[in-house]
């Protein structure tokens, strides 16, 4: 099958007023697949929401893209013009919650005209009944009251504003949706609201993908089909969820894994270690593998040298990392 | 571990109102609660539930409207001379969220830990006070050169937490307040932090008091839960006991709300 | 720190501002000792036009406006500077300790802060002028910071109490820091940049309300100002007679002065708060 999305040698870095480089995104590869949940999870600082602007075509100086291309519907949607794009894949092919969405809702102005907006962006000829009847329907097929529609953003709560901005955000049945940390400021309970609120929007067919962005490992466990790990503006492991957080190969990903704390019987025991040092300045990352002066299992005269190449371990699993190959491409 | 039966702090019917007539909010209602010498607790809940305000009650940031608080047997609740405050700030101490904020970034961190010399009364010398501070940071992993003359923004959010940590090594307070130590650092440098914290029962038998919100950190950490809604504890006891078996429905609610990692919700 | 200089010399509005300024300066403190003229010497004669003789002309007493423009100039620098010093001394001391402190220190200072505002000030400055008895320029920069201090206060207080939030000013006071300290070490140093933009608009506030109390005769006595070169061109209807030059320096040289340092105080506000930076 094919993929809705792909992206292949992803470089965008940052330049910044004192002439210097961020590589944030640095040789991305990626997939998406229909049907699926895609997660990508990584610290803050590895580059994940700079991917998500530039998997939503929105990179604006400082941000500029260096090499790659990513392919949607067999378009490499950086070679059309900005016309295509708006009208075409904005929105209808590919969507995005963008990080803190929810608090940049008009506080002066009710959601059903956030609504309007959204739907005359792509329909001009739309009226303001039809949109908002279309909105409604929308609302309540997902069991959200209509009289949101009527609030003010600031009579709604987090949860209810970050299922709000999702809903219209999917207006437009997209295929791909792109989510970045769009739970992270919510408590427990509205944090599984929302991410319920996703799962629907996929089973009910109105969007064919996601892909979810979090520094939140943990999350992607109850609802992400594959999930990639970030580290320093590149992807260093993919692979089935199961697989990922019970079978973890790189080492990176198993000193994440071991840290995560749970209110899980028997968890009391565990001993969780220290990763020592910090997550990397992207403005000049380590040479060779960029996990190398942290790495427990570091080897010297390879990891530092050359950077390793994401390796298929099995089929669907990939990991990059010289203990597992990859020196010269096997 | 056992478990020492002293009680070190006891706060009752505490009470805190926020603004008045209509608008007035009580961020704290009727809270009770003890902490033994050597232990540690956890007071756990969402954000707007009273936590952060319990704490600022009991380090004396905040003037509470009802209740007492009860330290080694004395009545603390309306200490307001000078020097009995910094007696009891002697004691008990805290450490908070923001590892950037809680830096003043227009001076370097030495400056932080200097300060802490104000509450030791004991006449330590220039030299001394050097030395303290250089074997308070090696003790939290930092190479003093390294560290002392540079300002906070030098420094990553580890650093700067363990800086405040190794601020309370230098003081050794009976009573640790800990505001979310982890929540603003990054995961990979979270074990590192959480593992200094539980040495300082460990090693100093420093009774620690988290607030947190991260139920698995509350979990990981304390002997006993306290949890928090709407200002009111809603249940507490011991961690394992109420993890394996809530009582009130909140608990219960969070509980099932929270993502773990072997059991998969049902979505 | 060094960051934020090279950002104020990249902006053009500081730079025009600050040369402005300078020359402004330059002109009132250096003029006065190049020349042995006085400005009160009757040298030609009345409203007489500007020539070789004298560059900007004659007043009604025939004495040279450029010498009176200079040390006019000077006078008016030292009254806004005197103002502005007292009325951001007054204000940041009276904002730092009621935002602070907060509760009932913080409506009490308040309140005073509020019922001086809602006085209009020229009224204050008015009633003041008449009663003291001595007019020299540091009594009137002395009344004018006087009255003008309620707005700095203000301004202080909101920025010291949004600053107390931050966790360094807890963990200062649970170091045994008391209020003295905390506002001196922990709190003032954040607000360097904003008391120094409230010190400019006090500083160029002080000058334009001198140059309306003397204006209303209100001035310094035996001084030349800006203001004082006004009234005396209104007194003596320079405008009637046509004698532009009495009265049009004046006024250029005041709006040159605030132009300057207004275009100066909003430059660094554009350093000091990103947000407002364009692109």
């Amino acid at each position: 099958m094919e993929n809705l999305l792909t992206a292949n040698q992803l470089k965008a870095y940052y330049r910044t007023v004192q002439g210097e480089e961020v590589k944030a995104v640095d040789d991305v590869f990626l997939e998406v697949k229909e049907g699926e949940v895609l997660g990508i999870a990584g610290e803050s600082g590895c580059g994940k929401s700079t991917l998500a602007s530039v998997l939503s075509f929105t990179i604006l100086p400082p941000l500029y893209l260096i090499d790659g291309e990513v392919i949607v519907d067999s378009h490499n949607i950086f070679i059309l013009d900005k016309e295509t794009l708006r009208r075409e894949i904005k929105g209808r092919y590919i969507s995005i919650v963008p990080q803190g969405a929810m608090n940049s809702l008009n506080p002066t102005s009710r959601i059903k005209n956030f609504v309007i907006d959204v739907l005359k962006e792509h329909f001009p000829d739309i009226t303001k009944e039809e949109a908002l009847k279309r909105a409604r329907e929308r609302f309540e097929a997902l069991s959200l009251p209509a009289r949101i529609l009527d609030a003010y953003p600031h009579q709604l709560s987090g949860g209810m504003k970050q299922r709000t901005v999702t809903v219209i955000s999917t207006l437009l049945n997209p295929s791909v949706l792109i989510a970045d940390e769009p739970t992270s400021a919510l408590d427990v309970s509205s944090q599984k609201i929302v991410i319920k609120l996703f799962v629907e929007l996929l089973k009910r067919n109105i969007i064919k993908s996601i892909v979810f962005i979090t520094h939140e490992l943990l999350l992607l466990r109850h609802f992400a089909d594959r999930i990639a790990i970030m580290y320093a503006g590149k992807i260093i492991e993919l692979g089935p969820m199961e697989e990922v957080i019970f079978s973890p190969l790189h080492p990176y990903t198993k000193l994440l894994i071991s840290s995560i704390l749970v209110p899980e019987a028997g968890m009391k025991e565990k001993k969780i270690d220290a990763i020592p040092g910090v997550p990397p300045d992207l403005k000049n990352p380590p040479s060779g593998c960029r996990f190398h002066p942290r790495c427990p299992s570091y080897m010297k005269g390879v990891c530092e040298k050359i950077s390793p190449n994401l390796v298929d371990i099995t089929q669907e699993h990939k990991v990059s990392c010289f203990l597992y190959g990859g020196k010269d491409g096997t | 571990m056992a478990l020492d039966k002293e009680i070190l702090l006891e706060v009752k019917n505490l009470v805190r109102i926020f603004g008045s007539g209509k608008s007035a909010v009580k961020a704290v209602d009727n809270v009770s609660f003890s902490i033994r010498k050597g232990e540690i607790l956890s007071l756990l809940g969402e954000s707007g539930s009273g936590k952060t305000t319990t704490a600022r009650l009991i380090l004396k940031l905040l003037p509470l409207t009802e209740g007492k608080i009860i330290f080694k047997n004395r009545d603390i609740t309306h200490l307001n001379n000078r020097r009995s405050l910094l007696e009891y700030w002697r004691e008990v101490q805290a450490i908070f969220q923001d590892p950037f904020s809680s830096f003043n970034s227009f001076y370097s961190v030495k400056r932080v830990l200097n300060n802490v010399f104000r509450l030791i009364k004991d006449d330590i010398f220039k030299e001394d006070r050097e030395e303290k501070i250089k074997e308070s940071l090696l003790n939290v992993g930092l190479n003093p050169e390294e560290v002392l003359n540079k300002r906070p923004y030098e420094l990553s959010g580890g650093q700067r937490q363990r800086i405040m940590l190794a601020r309370i090594l230098i003081i050794k307070p009976s009573l640790l307040i800990a505001d979310e130590p982890t929540s603003m650092i990054d995961a990979s440098s979270r074990a590192g932090i959480l593992n200094l914290l539980l040495d300082l029962r460990g090693k100093y038998g420093m009774s620690i008091m988290f607030i947190t919100h991260d139920m698995g950190l509350a979990y990981y950490t304390s002997d006993t839960l306290l949890i928090m809604n709407n200002g009111k504890i809603v249940e507490s006891g011991d961690a394992e006991k109420i993890i394996e078996n809530p009582k009130d429905s909140y608990t219960v609610r969070l509980l099932s709300d929270v993502p773990v990692l072997y059991r998969k919700w049902e979505l | 720190m060094k960051d934020i200089f090279i950002l104020l010399f990249r902006s053009k509005r500081f730079i025009v501002g600050s040369i402005l300024f300078l020359s402004v300066l330059l002109f009132a403190l250096i003029g006065p000792m190049l020349t042995p003229k006085s400005p009160f010497q009757m040298v030609g004669g009345l409203f007489s036009p500007p020539s070789d003789k004298f560059i900007l002309g004659t007043d009604n007493l025939g004495r040279d406006v450029f010498i009176q423009l200079m040390y006019g100039t000077r006078t008016s620098l030292l009254i806004g500077l005197t103002a502005g010093i007292i009325a951001t001394s007054i204000g940041v001391t009276i904002g730092s300790i009621a935002g602070y402190k907060g509760g009932i220190t913080e409506e009490i200072l308040m309140g005073i802060t509020n019922v001086f505002i809602t006085i209009p000030s020229i009224v204050i400055l008015i009633l003041l002028s008449i009663a003291i008895k001595t007019r020299s320029a540091l009594v009137m920069g002395l009344v004018i910071g006087i009255t003008a201090w309620p707005w700095a206060a203000r301004a202080v207080r909101a920025q010291t109490a949004s600053l107390k939030t931050r966790e360094h000013i807890d963990i200062a006071r649970i170091s045994g820091f008391n209020t003295f300290e905390m506002i001196i070490w922990e709190i003032l140093p954040y607000m360097f940049s904003y008391i120094f933009m409230v010190f400019i608009l006090q500083f160029s506030g002080g000058i334009l309300n001198e140059a309306t109390l003397s204006m209303l005769g209100l001035g310094p006595y035996q001084t030349v100002s800006l203001g004082v070169m006004l009234h005396w061109s209104l007194l003596w209807e320079a405008v009637r007679t046509g004698a532009w030059w009495a009265f049009i320096p004046p006024v250029i040289c005041l709006s040159i002065t605030t132009f300057s340092l207004m275009s100066m105080n909003a430059s660094m506000d554009e350093i000091f708060n990103p947000k407002l930076r364009r692109g």
